[in-house]
């Protein structure tokens, strides 16, 4: 520590707190968020694969978040003969 | 029928069994009558704040389990205590059993309020369970910030009303506020607490030699000495908790001269 250090302004450590959180707290509400997607797309695909036959690797879903509102995107695969059977 | 207050935080040290018998006390110096109740089983302490250790004859377990009695508070007619189990086993608090006591506190009471054991585990979901609304009290310190975070997400998911559909009144109490260090930017303000938790601000309980000393003596904050800053700033949280209006003032705000030099000079 050089004497000079002494005179020099300590930097405000409070925004740096309110920072950290906020990042912090955006990050474990969104998790928080992903095991009610994986809850979602466990009993979503249940349903599915009661009618037709399709690969569960073939399977996108998807949480946006805006504003005011999440958005719930699920995208299934179904191949031709799988949905022709269902019908 | 009364209504039941849970005070939680998530964190330890925040101030939780302060301010359950500061609230409480404050409430039944307005003549309602109000029961305190200790959820930290093996752990108790509320009795201790509240100047009651020697009187514990019952407990929570004893009550769940059949007959027996309240604490009545020495100074306060309408204000009574029921302790934790200290010795017992965790597992005799059953949720069948406290929800069976809390129905029947809120018959013979305005006001069952309910100190928290810190953490996320059963005794503090069991704690909120039943709450109509909750008090979460918070320091302006980032750990306590986080977990009362987490805290509010429990208290949306795991209580009763909460998986009915219907809304649990949530209140922050800020506790352990230190206006000019917030003011120099040493520490979380106010409004930075409450953009980050969102939910509506109950008071503002500034960090005060009088909150140790009402605890070493054995008595709620309001009753200690009922016109020091804390004591005051309880009473409005009483009062906004009761549903009244009250403008939220900063305790201890009023800077030194020196200070406001040094301020001036900051910015």
């Amino acid at each position: 520590m050089s004497i000079f250090s002494l005179f020099r302004k300590q930097q405000r450590s409070a925004p740096m707190a309110r920072e950290r959180l906020q990042v912090l707290l955006a990050h474990e509400r969104a998790s928080l968020e992903s095991d009610l997607v994986s809850i979602l797309r466990e009993e979503i695909l249940a349903v599915i694969a009661k009618h037709v036959e399709f690969d569960p690797d073939k399977v996108r879903i998807k949480m946006d978040r805006d504003d005011d509102v999440s958005i719930l995107e699920i995208d299934v695969e179904i191949p031709l003969n799988a949905a022709r059977l269902a019908a | 029928m009364g209504k039941v207050v849970v005070v939680t935080s998530g964190k330890g040290g925040v101030g939780k069994t302060t301010s359950t018998a500061a609230l409480g006390a404050a409430l039944a110096q307005r003549n309602e009558k109000v029961v305190v109740v200790d959820f930290d089983v093996g752990l108790r302490n509320l009795d201790l704040v509240m100047g009651a250790e020697r009187r514990v004859v019952y407990d929570l377990v004893n009550v769940i389990q059949g007959d027996a009695k309240l604490i009545r508070d020495k100074r306060l007619e309408t204000l009574f205590l029921l302790p934790a189990s200290q010795t017992r086993d965790k597992d005799n608090l059953t949720a069948e059993g406290v929800e069976r006591v809390i129905a029947e506190l809120k018959k013979y009471f305005d006001w069952i309020i309910c100190d928290s054991p810190a953490g996320i585990e059963r005794g503090a979901t069991l704690a909120m369970r039943h709450a109509d609304m909750a008090v979460v009290v918070t320091n302006p310190e980032v750990s306590s910030v986080r977990d009362s975070d987490r805290i509010i997400g429990l208290l949306d998911s795991k209580t009763l009303k909460a998986e009915r559909g219907e809304r649990i009144e949530k209140h922050l109490l800020l506790t352990r506020y230190d206006a000019n260090r917030a003011q120099r930017g040493d520490m979380l303000k106010v409004e930075d607490v409450l953009e980050i938790l969102s939910i509506p601000l109950l008071g503002i309980i500034p960090e005060s030699m009088d909150v140790l000393r009402a605890s070493n003596i054995g008595a709620p904050v309001t009753l200690a000495d009922a016109r020091s800053i804390p004591a005051q700033a309880y009473f409005d949280a009483a009062r906004r908790l009761a549903g009244e209006s009250l403008p939220i003032t900063i305790p201890g705000e009023k800077r030194s001269f020196l200070d406001k030099i040094f301020a001036r000079r900051a910015a």
